[in-house]
């Protein structure tokens, strides 16, 4: 009877607990739900030299007790990262719970694609998977507080830092705009020059075809004698 | 229960420490930032987002449809019950804000499915509560000096600046993607036109050749 109560008591102090460490680990994070061998990809539109940083969370779906497990240990998911051109800037294979980062030494937009690697979730999972996703760009990446007690700033020099880490990040989104300005104009003046060429030839190859026309019937009707 | 005095005790001072614990948990406040993404939509699917909020949090929900077709997308949030917050078919651009009312998991979804054949691409920005403060204890009881005020305010401007590149850039996305696709257009309608016009105009000349051949045979019988 008291071992009853006694072993009651650590379940609610695990189940406290394990409530304390959702919160803890960031539960803050969007998620989805991906089946078994799906893909899923996102863009990132970012300048050059931009440091993304993507934290993710893998639970899978239980189908006998009809919720998400916390945790799925041996469950791997693969990271893929493109840049602009689709050359693989990153390719790797995470745990269940990973963080991966990249940074970007070209300007455009940077495909990021997951899918998990498991075969085992067909067996028991009803090929489900809940990710939870957070990825943060430029920035929105930098840790305050680490950098803080990193370099032992003071509360205005860390609001300092954070104003100059915006302001830089202003200032590439500008030099980005104005390359992409550039390609917009080389674009629209390609459509101009080939909207000019092609008219003329168009009209050309028309008043070509309609001489040719008239002189191959009127030497036809010529020959037949009905003209 | 058969429980001795001092274990009885134990046990319920034990339970009031976990009912204040979770009590505590329940104060903690919840999950608050933003979640900016960009991903793709293909043709005839359905793709929903899931996020726990807590009662009272002012959240927004911003989306923007970059490239593919006619730049619209289908997009619907409901509330854990169910029940439908915000549902509106092959909007563009649309920003909507609202407070959670109840705890638990918010669902929005984007669809696509009334398309046959173009893929979009959807940006959105979930913004939940307020942004994380740069300081854990943010919550003092000493107020901010002059120059931490000033710097909490340029903070703030630079924030809708860059967020005004955001929206900037995205439609910047939208123009160019419309002026690439129709760069390629203008090529392949123009070289397909030419060809169309010599096939066309030889053609005719053919047919009415072959026309008056027939007609010629058609009249010697009937003459004799």
């Amino acid at each position: 009877m008291a071992g009853v109560a006694a072993r009651r008591l650590p379940e609610m102090g695990l189940s406290a607990l394990l409530m304390l460490a959702l919160c803890a680990a960031g539960a803050r994070a969007l998620y989805f739900h991906i089946g078994e061998t799906e893909k899923r990809c996102f863009i990132e539109e970012i300048p050059d030299e931009t440091m993304v940083i993507g934290n993710y969370r893998t639970q899978m779906w239980d189908k006998q007790k009809e919720v998400f497990l916390p945790s799925t240990p041996g469950l791997g998911m693969h990271v893929e990262v493109k840049d602009p051109e689709g050359k693989v800037v990153l390719s790797r294979q995470y745990g269940s719970e990973g963080r991966f980062t990249f940074t970007s030494h070209t300007p455009g937009d940077h495909k990021i694609c997951l899918h998990s690697n498991s075969t085992r979730m067909a067996l028991f999972a009803g090929g489900k998977l809940r990710v939870h996703l957070d990825i943060q760009v430029g920035e929105h990446a930098n840790n305050y507080p680490e950098i803080a007690a990193k370099d032992k700033l003071t509360e205005l020099q860390l609001r300092a830092r954070q104003l100059l880490d915006q302001v830089e990040q202003i200032q590439k989104e500008q030099d980005y705009q104005r390359y992409r300005e550039e390609r917009f104009r080389l674009t629209s003046e390609s459509t101009n020059q080939r909207v000019l060429w092609w008219s003329i030839a168009q009209t050309v190859i028309l008043i070509l075809t309609g001489i040719w026309q008239m002189r191959h019937l009127k030497s036809f009707f010529e020959a037949k004698k009905l003209v | 229960m058969l429980l001795s005095g001092s274990a009885q005790r134990w046990a319920a001072s034990a339970g009031r420490w976990g009912c204040r614990l979770l009590a505590l948990l329940l104060l903690v406040p919840g999950p608050s930032g933003a979640s900016e993404i960009t991903f793709e939509l293909p043709d005839n699917a359905k793709q929903c987002f899931y996020e726990d909020i807590t009662l009272g949090t002012k959240c927004t929900l911003e989306f923007q449809v970059i490239t593919g077709g006619h730049y619209d997308v289908d997009c619907r949030l409901e509330d854990p019950d169910g029940n439908v917050l915000y549902k509106e078919m092959k909007k563009q651009y649309d920003s909507f804000t609202f407070t959670a009312s109840k705890n638990g998991t918010y669902k929005f979804c984007f669809s696509n499915e009334f398309s046959t054949f173009t893929h979009k691409t959807v940006y959105f920005d979930f913004q939940v509560g307020e942004d994380p403060p740069l300081f854990p204890s943010e919550n003092r009881v000493s107020a901010l000096t002059q120059m931490e005020s000033a710097c909490v305010s340029i903070h703030e401007a630079l924030k809708s600046v860059i967020d005004y590149q955001t929206h900037f850039r995205l439609r910047e996305a939208q123009g160019r993607s419309r002026a690439e696709d129709l760069n390629t257009r203008v090529a392949y309608w123009s070289v397909g036109e030419a060809l169309i016009l010599l096939v066309v105009s030889i053609g005719q000349v053919f047919l009415l050749k072959s026309f008056f051949s027939d007609k010629r045979t058609t009249t010697t019988r009937v003459g004799s």
